[in-house]
């Protein structure tokens, strides 16, 4: 369904340089089935759940290219230019390479729908660096993905096997990416992708467009950062549509530090918010909760920004970030204003939020190196799954009592709770029993949870008792332990 | 030998459905659902939808040429709704169109009016209207009345059993191509292209011989695809009937997951009497299932529901009762099991109420109720080997049962923000398909003349690995290597009339066939050597790795060479042959008989850890001591029980299906439907086989392994519930399934619930240290 409008993107596909005339919205996934009969990749939900649809996604990175796996089925085409789009066709060698063997000796392929997403999955791994393939890392590679067949014990083996393979060969570490390909691990035109993207990129001209001040970003009604939310609730709509791709422009990523706040832009992923040492100064437990949130393949497109803006009652970090009483940065054209978090919803899915503001940046106060914050999060299947109750805690001790306190509740509320009475009526309180218990008290005064899909009314506001005793355990385990409280 | 198709697999080449290059023409079906329930349709006009952009045609079931019919067993399933619909997203239209997507925006130009009715989804209140399928069913052993009186305990009780969806990760897919003259050639992701043939030819109003239907690989089945795989592929083949050009229908996954069936949920009742010493005497059960709006399979579900209602422990006096409820779902079909899952969680749930009252562990209860040789099935089969005893104390032993006991003891005693609980799960599992006559195969070798071999079975490769079952088998038995042997596409103009791959039995039936076959080419391929080498009736002739053997003396003949003899000298090098299972039978009415070949055992060892704070949980492992005959393949063997186990523990845990009193499925897609992942499985999962195991009633002495791996899954509902107790103590807690982490952590604290609310809990606690109560600022 090309129209004559459709914008052209050049990009790398596996070992070639294409130039794709397609709907700016159409998803990598219909674009290599439909239209390049590249149908190696799947689709099993379009949803983002199952990571039948894997592919890699490359960026430069100065004489790099770094790769992502990345669910193909919430990825728009536009967002391809000057990448390289890695498909598992381009994993077709003259022989199995190791992964592939692997998964083929260890029985852990029975219908094969899944295999290719999770081939490009694990070698996805191979492109990190250093190579990990400890059981950890491949469980992580696999996070993604739904197999109804194997059950994963052989899947994790192969995993196994591909380790020791490495390590035998003293692959991985440091990474060689010349080895790799030597060893028939990965197609040797990998080598070539810094020059070809670069090659694509100086022949299309710079790669970013006008800047947000000038654009007419202004007021589009599809702008996608991560496309994780957008494309699951309204996937129809944007395929055949123009999207705009808020990753054009760079200022809406990195991370600073300027005013006495830690500006994080919007575009930050996720997985890249794990890694980063400033948040970890912040929330030094950031890997852990991470764990319980989305895939790695989600986490790899999924933005802070998007988390905010799509304004789920139960966005994970939204909770996270209301809890340290984030501040967004807002502009719309050259105008720039500053927003509490706390005080940016308005009501289910209504936000202090025009539609031609982007959101550009998301500041968290540097506070005193003494504040702590927990996160907790309960699901029907702990990973890749949408909390049914999370909440965060942000507490700060001075001179044995509570100073300082940050507490958001997500799934209890029409909109992402800020628990701003809890939190106000328990600094000054002492370190005891009774304080935890005045907590739980006037949190389910300031909840109104619903039955849905997800639990019973009753189950989310037992969850949050539970939750806020967790908290107080975990940010205080001097003062408190679980079974004082059971 | 490894998985067939595996290489293919892992490098995205193995083609499904819809992955072959799209014919010319090709047309994208789209099925316009109920939007109700339960309703009387008052109008539905499709004119507007057929204005739309890139609509081809909008067909109702005024354009079905022939019967608007697709119950398998009884008529009472139309394809198209026509005055009533009974489960919400109940087929009524089909939008063709040059694309998925305008097909899918035209369906919201249908002007459909329906008078809503109320909606029935529960079985027990079906029951209660009047709205039965089919009759009731009843199993008797002894006299059950007369042994109450004898029993020192009786204790009795309710389950209520959750569904299940399949999640095959490939959505339901067919591809119709009209062919000259009426012919018409189907590609379909089906687990019985005989039963899709038959369906479609039905709809069509042709003769089979008109519908050919192929079957490269599904990309799962899971029961799924045995009888529901036929509707999807009718509507593709009646657009290619009536528009002349190919048709593609691929159901996306909201869409698969509102239209189509799922396991049956189960309520049902339980009295079980036992001896002070913790014999079983008495045992009764009624099943209530929610079979859904129609039909389908449910009635040979419900066989095997009550068939396995005794799962592997000695019953002497024993009444199993049975009804299949209408109700206002999607039929509920086949998956996995079959209805014995549901009927083996019963009598496990009423041997934990028994254990309970009599001061027993559950496991010593299970342990001394176990089937020995001679015992009676629920259907007045004896059971001839049993391996009850065997897998549960080899298992117990090999993966130190004991130890397993003490490390949850210790642990439950050391840990007040943790408990432990674990539980054994044996199993036993009847192979055949319960319907008698289904019990058959046919296969079809041709060696060609360079000595490559080409077979068809019926059987469908859907991951489980049959292809490469039957190319073992048919590379055994000619003495060639495997990959001389490539097994065919199933299909309808090789094969004729075959069963659906399914019962575990695909193996059984078509590796049976497959043998019978290559015995057929042998003997003839024998009897030319006898002549050639002019051998005398004692000789003995083989084929071993491709070399000709006389009396185990290698011969200068060589597999080519004989192959090439044998076409000059004008010997048949194909054969077809029929396979169909010896010495079963079931009356119906008496409701006994011998309908299983034989029997299949394992047990498993379960051991979780709950947070007793959070209410989540973690399967920390599983052990399985499986009883598989000789394997076949081991790779693939394993392949299956560890698969069948995570659906086992998936639909005892986390796969929640949730229907909304208006027949909503609230839980519509991947993000709320959520089926075991790589964390959810235990880290610590060892299955082994028995040892020194034949069968000599399968190919080779091996046992089906398909379905009966699920049932271990079990286990982890006792074993969680055994941590529930370690904290709350033996109150009653519900036998309600999945037990989900809400469910935990309701029976963990459900009795503080008002408390915590009412924000009072620990109260009491504070009350010492609460001087001034800061109460709620508005600020
Ligand atoms: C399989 C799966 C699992 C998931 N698991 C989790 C989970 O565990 N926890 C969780 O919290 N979420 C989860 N999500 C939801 C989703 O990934 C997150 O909400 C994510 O943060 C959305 O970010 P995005 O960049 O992808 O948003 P997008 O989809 O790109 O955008 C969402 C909305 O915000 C708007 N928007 C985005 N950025 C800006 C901006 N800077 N300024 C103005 N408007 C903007 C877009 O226009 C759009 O309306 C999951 C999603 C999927 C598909
Ligand atoms: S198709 Fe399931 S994750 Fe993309
Ligand atoms: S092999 Fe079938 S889903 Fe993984």
């Amino acid at each position: 369904m090309l129209s004559e409008s459709s914008p052209t993107y050049c990009f790398l596909l596996n070992d070639r340089i294409v130039a794709a005339a397609a709907p700016s919205g159409q998803l990598v996934l219909d674009f290599l089935r439909r239209h390049r009969r590249q149908v190696g990749t799947k689709e099993g939900c379009k949803e983002g759940d199952c990571g039948a649809c894997v592919v890699l996604v490359g960026e430069l990175d100065d004489d790099r290219v770094r790769y992502q796996p990345i669910t193909s089925c919430l990825m728009p085409v536009a967002e391809l230019a000057g990448k390289h789009l890695v498909t598992i066709e381009g994993l077709r060698l003259a022989s199995l390479t190791p992964i592939q063997q692997a998964i083929v000796d260890e029985g852990a392929t029975q219908c094969g729908f899944c295999t290719p997403g999770i081939v490009i999955s694990l070698t996805a791994l191979l492109l990190q660096e250093p190579v990990d393939f400890d059981p950890a890392s491949v469980r992580r590679a696999l996070s993604g993905h739904l197999c109804r067949c194997t059950g994963y014990r052989s899947l994790l083996a192969s995993g196994e096997v591909v380790r020791r393979r490495l390590e035998d060969a003293g692959v991985g570490h440091p990474w060689d990416l010349e080895r790799l390909i030597d060893d028939g691990h990965l197609p040797a035109w990998l080598a070539e992708a810094p020059s070809l993207l670069r090659s694509i990129q100086s022949a299309d001209g710079s790669p970013v467009g006008p800047t947000l001040e000038q654009d007419a970003v202004a007021g589009h009604p599809w702008r996608v950062a991560g496309g994780t939310d957008i494309y699951v609730q309204r996937g129809d709509d944007l395929a055949r549509s123009a999207v705009e791709v808020l990753g054009r422009y760079p200022e809406m990523r990195g991370i600073h530090r300027a005013d006495g706040h830690l500006r994080l832009g919007a575009l930050t992923t996720f997985e890249e918010l794990t890694h980063q040492p400033q948040v970890l100064e912040l929330i030094p437990d950031m890997a852990q909760h991470m764990h319980w949130i989305a895939s790695w393949q989600i986490r790899n497109r999924a933005t802070l920004g998007g988390n905010v803006v799509n304004a789920s009652p139960i966005g994970d970090m939204t909770i996270l970030l209301l809890a340290l009483e984030a501040e967004l940065a807002i502009r719309r054209g050259e105008d720039m204003r500053q927003q509490a978090l706390a005080t940016f919803y308005k009501g289910y899915k209504e936000l202090e939020l025009e539609m031609d503001e982007v959101v550009t940046e998301i500041c968290l106060p540097v506070r005193d190196p003494a504040t702590k914050v927990h996160f907790e999060k309960v699901s029907k299947r702990k990973t890749l799954d949408i909390a049914t109750v999370n909440s965060a805690m942000r507490l700060r001790l001075q001179d044995g009592l509570i100073a300082e306190v940050g507490l958001a509740a997500g799934g209890v509320a029409p909109v992402p709770l800020f628990l701003k009475n809890t939190a106000k009526a328990l600094v000054g309180q002492a370190v005891e029993k009774a304080t935890v218990h005045l907590a739980c008290r006037l949190a389910q005064q300031e909840i109104a949870p619903i039955s849905d899909v997800r639990g019973s009314a009753d189950y989310k506001r037992m969850l949050v008792h539970q939750q806020l005793i967790a908290h107080f355990c975990q940010l205080l385990p001097q003062h408190f332990s679980v079974g004082d409280f059971l | 030998m490894k998985h067939l198709d595996a290489a293919l697999h892992t490098r995205g080449e193995s083609a499904y459905v819809d992955d072959g290059t799209p014919p010319d023409g090709l047309l994208h079906a789209a099925v316009f659902g109920s939007p109700v329930a339960h309703g009387v349709v008052r109008r539905l006009d499709v004119t507007a939808a057929r204005q739309r952009e890139g609509v081809v045609a909008v067909l109702t079931a005024a354009d079905i040429p022939g019967d608007n019919q697709v119950g398998p067993i009884l008529a009472d399933e139309p394809l198209l709704a026509t005055e009533t619909v009974h489960f919400r997203s109940q087929p009524l239209a089909v939008v063709y169109a040059e694309s998925p997507e305008m097909g899918r925006a035209a369906l919201a130009a249908i002007d459909c009016d329906i008078d809503e009715l109320p909606a029935i989804t529960d079985p027990r209140q079906a029951f209660a209207a009047g709205e039965i399928i089919d009759r009731p069913r009843q199993l008797t052993l002894g006299d059950v009345d007369a042994a109450w009186e004898i029993c020192d305990v009786i204790v009795e009780g309710k389950c209520d059993l959750g569904g299940q969806e399949h999640v095959y990760l490939e959505t339901q897919r067919a591809r119709a191509w009209p062919l000259e003259g009426d012919n018409l050639r189907l590609q379909s992701s089906t687990q019985s292209p005989y039963a899709t043939q038959r369906t479609v030819a039905r709809v069509l109003g042709l003769p089979l011989h008109r519908i050919e239907v192929d079957v490269q690989r599904l990309g799962g089945g899971f029961g799924g695809k045995e009888d529901q795989a036929s509707p999807w592929a009718a509507f593709a083949a009646l657009g290619a009937r009536l528009t002349g050009r190919p048709v593609e229908l691929v159901l996306r996954r909201d869409e698969d997951l509102a239209m189509t069936g799922k396991r049956h949920p189960y309520q049902a009742d339980f009295k079980l009497g036992l001896s002070e010493a913790g014999e079983i005497l008495a045992y009764e059960a009624r099943f209530f299932q929610n079979a859904g709006c129609s039909a389908d399979l449910s009635m040979p579900v419900l066989d095997r529901t009550l068939f396995h209602s005794n799962n592997c422990y000695r019953i002497p006096h024993l009444r199993v009762w049975g009804v299949c409820c209408r109700t206002h779902l999607p039929s509920n079909t086949a998956f996995r099991g079959f209805g014995g899952p549901q009927g083996m969680f019963v009598i496990e749930a009423a041997l934990h109420k028994g254990a309970a009252a009599l001061g027993m562990p559950r496991e010593e209860l299970q342990r001394r109720n176990l089937m020995v040789n001679g015992d009676l099935f629920p259907y007045g089969q004896r059971v001839l080997e049993s391996r009850a005893e065997r897998t549960w104390d080899e298992g117990a032993a090999l993966f130190d049962l004991a130890a397993m006991g003490r490390r949850v003891e210790a642990h439950n005693a050391e840990h007040l923000g943790s408990k432990k609980g674990y539980a054994v799960m044996p199993i036993c599992f009847g192979i055949s398909f319960t319907a008698t006559h289904m019990n058959q195969a046919g296969a079809l070798v041709h060696v060609y003349t360079d000595g490559s071999v080409s077979v068809s079975t019926g059987g469908v490769e859907m991951g489980q690995g049959i292809s490469t079952n039957v190319a073992a088998i048919v590379a055994r038995s000619l003495g060639i290597a495997p990959r001389r042997v490539k097994v065919e596409s199933t299909n309808t103009t090789r094969i004729a009339n075959m069963s659906a791959s399914a019962a575990s039995s695909t193996t059984l039936l078509n590796g049976n066939a497959a043998l019978l076959a290559c015995h057929s080419i042998r003997r003839r391929l024998d009897a030319l050597l006898a002549e050639k080498l002019s051998l005398t009736a004692d000789q003995v002739v083989s084929v071993l790795d491709e070399q000709v053997l006389v009396d185990g003396e290698a011969t200068d003949w060589t597999w080519n060479r004989l192959v090439q003899e044998a076409y000059f000298a004008r010997v048949a090098l194909s054969a077809h042959e029929h396979f169909a299972t010896p010495n079963i039978w079931f009356d119906a009415v008496s409701g006994k008989g011998r309908p299983f070949a034989y029997h299949v055992f394992g047990s498993a060892l379960t051991e979780v850890t709950v947070d007793v704070l959070r209410g989540t949980y973690t399967i920390d492992r599983v052990k399985i001591l499986h009883d598989l005959g000789r394997p076949l393949n081991r790779s693939i063997d394993l392949g299956q029980v560890e698969g069948g186990l995570a659906q086992g523990l998936g639909w005892m845990t986390l796969e929640d299906l949730r229907y909304g009193d208006d027949g909503r499925l609230e839980s519509h897609a991947l993000a709320t439907y959520k089926v075991p992942d790589v964390y959810f499985m235990p880290e610590d999962l060892e299955v082994r086989f028995l040892e020194n195991a034949g069968n000599p009633l399968g190919p080779f002495h091996n046992k089906a392994v398909g379905e009966p791996p699920l049932m271990y899954g079990i286990g982890v509902f006792f074993a969680l519930r055994h941590a529930i107790e370690a904290y709350v103590g033996e109150v009653s807690l519900p036998y309600a399934t999945p037990l989900t982490p809400e469910r935990v952590l309701m029976q963990l604290h459900g009795r503080r619930l008002a408390d915590i609310v009412a924000g009072t809990d620990g109260q009491e606690a504070d009350a010492s240290s609460q001087d001034e109560e800061p109460s709620l600022t508005t600020a």
